[in-house]
């Protein structure tokens, strides 16, 4: 008995027919990617993993394949990284990302890194991970001699950061990884203790790492972390690393390749925003249509009551990060709630939900439903709910919902939930912590607008206030989080590391411009990002994004107004748009239409638009203005 | 000398690793004989073995076997058969 995380549990077990379905799938490219992509949503192993990723391969080199590639990843190793690739790419479809991975020639790290020729170089990689582990690094050990422990771990920290901005120069982002520990000591009890053990420069390494990482414009992958979990007993493998340098278990491979696709996702913007949680025998033990309130078990010294309590406890801190919290509950309504009025040991209340679907309707509906009212797409949503025949309806109806596996017991639903790492994130703003209540802000807004009678109406009922600054460094982390996550009202999809982005800071010529958004609901934080890049008597307009949470209020007109109103004091002659389409951006196809300027060259894929600053006078819009 | 079932099951793992539906394990087969089977195929199948069957192999055993006929021997001996 115990818990194998290198097994996966959240995720549903291989499908006994895996080989003929991928052989079907190989036969159908139009079909493929669907097909793998539900494939790959099973707990798979390195050769379902390996057959999977060579029909990936095929798939990627055909028309169908070019055409909606749009990642690639390399892997730089200082062990053998072939297997961790095909487990990779394989890997990257159950998170919603189409990709190729490539790894070079064994044992080439500093090479392909340092010569601007390097096939790595000329890969056009957007992501490299740089996966060292103690063996790939200079960390001799020193025992005793505290001076050269230091030492020795500034000279590891300055060749990893040497190689994360080498990569960051060539454009891609670097990943780069905290050092499993050892399981083998020298000194016992006093290992950790002693300086300059290889323990202890690990240690002293991996803090030094998770201190620095973010100011190099790199991303963390906390291996050392995940070892831990895993065992490092389990996670070295001493035949493996003698057979052929793996430099981990293969049982662990799968694992790891999914703790690196989760992280490249959140990068992406594909992190999960809502937790929706189903409640008899999910929030609470029993159900509450049949068990009434004195009879549900919650806390109160019972076991599975205490189980129910840390899923409840579990939810309110994912809250508390930024995780919207919804209910979905095969109830009436006024009975499911009953429990969140009057139950003495609810730890969630009616105020941290944001939507309450309490119904008949069955779940996949209802998902649908709570996705629209948060203006969130499906792919957001994490449902949690013990009973196998309504994940199996989502799993079916709605692939791309989370739907974590649950075990018989609850007192392991926390623990898969939350090691299913559906709400992974590359970073963590003050706007995080109060994005939880701004949805639920937003489902009241939502309720007044349909209780008044016009737009224009509602709109000034808001009593808005819209805020706009130049980038600065008080803005950069959540700048370069929009940037990276909005992915609807986004015109180019540019993304830019925290480096690009304090670039554009100290560009006088162009303007870098947040805006942030409050009403009489609550303070909605930085919702639009802007910037325009001088072209002789032009600002091209690089980047427009804005967060569909504040869509139809005028926002965009206003931010146009102040827009021009720079521009002309600047002296400029012309505002150029542009609109990339990305197959998710469809929502602001004509942006530039509707706010009045003209087309300079339209195509599928792309369009240019202009607007001549003499003929434009700002509209009025419903909203005071201010400048910070 | 192998029993018939250690070859079914050799030919249901070896089908899983080398990506290849037509695979029937033979005892004469060598690595040779299997375009997929490369020095990375190999440790994927000794894994899968191991996962599959519930034996362990040494360093030396892995890269030590002349031909599946062997391969399958001493699985039977590492079973008890």
């Amino acid at each position: 008995m115990g818990y194998r995380l290198t097994a996966m549990p959240w995720l549903p077990p291989a499908p006994g027919d895996f080989r003929p379905r991928l052989k079907a799938a190989r036969a159908e490219p139009e079909g493929f990617l669907r097909a793998a992509q539900g494939l790959a949503r099973h707990a798979l192993d390195l050769n379902a993993q390996h057959s999977l990723s060579r029909a990936v391969d095929d798939w990627l080199a055909s028309t169908a394949g070019q055409a909606a590639v749009s990642l690639r990843v390399a892997i730089l190793g200082n062990g053998t990284t072939d297997l961790l690739r095909s487990a990779l790419q394989a890997t990257l479809l159950r998170h919603g990302l189409v990709g190729s991975v490539w790894v070079p020639p064994f044992g080439q790290v500093a090479q392909q890194v340092l010569d601007p020729a390097s096939d790595l170089n000329r890969s056009d990689s957007h992501f490299v991970l740089l996966a060292l582990d103690h063996r790939g690094l200079p960390l001799q050990p020193c025992p005793g001699e505290a001076a050269q422990a230091v030492a020795v771990v500034e000279a590891a920290l300055a060749q990893v950061r040497d190689l994360a901005q080498g990569v960051a120069r060539q454009g891609a982002t670097p990943i780069v990884q905290t050092l499993p520990a050892v399981p083998d000591t020298l000194f016992g009890h006093l290992d950790r203790s002693v300086p300059g053990t290889q323990a202890a420069l690990i240690d002293a390494f991996n803090q030094a790492l998770r201190r620095d990482f973010a100011s190099w414009g790199c991303l963390l992958l906390d291996v050392a972390a995940l070892a831990e979990r895993v065992g490092l007993d389990d996670w070295h493998d001493p035949v493996q690393w003698a057979h052929g340098k793996f430099p981990l278990a293969m049982e662990a491979v799968p694992l790891y390749a999914d703790h690196i696709a989760r992280l490249i996702a959140a990068a992406r913007g594909k992190a999960r925003k809502c937790l929706v949680l189903d409640l008899d025998n999910t929030v609470w033990g029993g159900v509450i249509g049949d068990d009434g309130l004195g009879g549900i078990l919650l806390g109160q010294g019972s076991a599975v009551g205490e189980a129910h309590l840390a899923v409840q406890r579990a939810a309110l801190q994912l809250r508390e990060r930024g995780i919207v919290l919804a209910v979905s509950s095969k109830n009436d309504d006024a009975v499911a709630r009953g429990p969140f009025r009057e139950h003495p040991e609810m730890l969630l209340k009616e105020e941290h939900i944001a939507v309450f679907q309490a119904n008949w309707l069955d779940k996949a509906s209802n998902l649908r439903a709570i996705a629209q009212t948060l203006n969130i797409g499906v792919d957001a949503l994490v449902l949690l709910d013990d009973n196998p025949a309504e994940r199996a309806q989502v799993r079916q109806e709605l692939p791309e919902v989370g739907v974590p596996e649950l075990p018989e017991d609850p007192a392991y639903f926390t623990r898969n939930l939350l090691a299913a790492g559906y709400f992974e994130s590359t970073g963590f703003t003050a706007e995080d912590r109060e994005r939880a209540e701004q949805y639920r802000s937003n489902a009241m807004r939502a309720a007044l607008e349909g209780s008044t009678s016009n737009v224009a109406e509602y709109l000034d009922s808001l009593a808005m206030v819209a805020t706009f600054s130049r980038f600065d460094a008080v803005g950069r982390a959540r700048i370069t989080q929009l940037i990276n996550k909005t992915n609807q009202f986004n015109l180019t999809t540019r993304r830019y590391t925290e480096a690009q982005v304090q670039a554009v800071e100290d560009d006088a010529a162009g303007l870098g411009l947040q805006i942030r958004l409050a009403d009489r609901f609550g303070d909605n934080g930085m919702i639009s990002v802007i910037v325009c890049r001088a072209e002789g008597d032009d600002w091209f307009i690089d980047t427009w994004l804005m967060s569909c949470r504040v869509l139809n209020r005028k926002v965009e007109q206003a931010t146009l107004n102040e827009l021009c109103a720079q521009a002309r004091q600047r002296g400029l002659r012309r505002l150029v748009g542009e609109y990339i389409a990305s197959g998710r951006n469809g929502m602001v196809a004509e942006h530039y239409a509707r706010l009045g300027f003209t087309p300079l060259e339209r195509g599928e894929a792309s369009s240019r638009w202009v607007l001549e600053l003499a003929g434009h006078a700002p509209a009025p819009v419903p909203m005071q203005i201010e400048w910070r | 000398m192998s029993n018939a079932n250690t070859y079914e099951q050799l030919t249901a793992i070896m089908r899983d690793v080398f990506d290849d539906d037509d695979i029937v394990a033979r005892a004469d087969m060598t690595a040779e004989d299997v375009d997929s089977w490369d020095s990375l195929a190999n440790v994927r199948l000794f894994v899968a073995l191991e996962q599959g069957l519930g034996v362990r192999f040494s360093s030396a055993e892995m890269s030590g076997l002349k031909n599946v006929g062997e391969l399958a021997a001493l699985i039977d001996k590492k079973r008890g058969g």
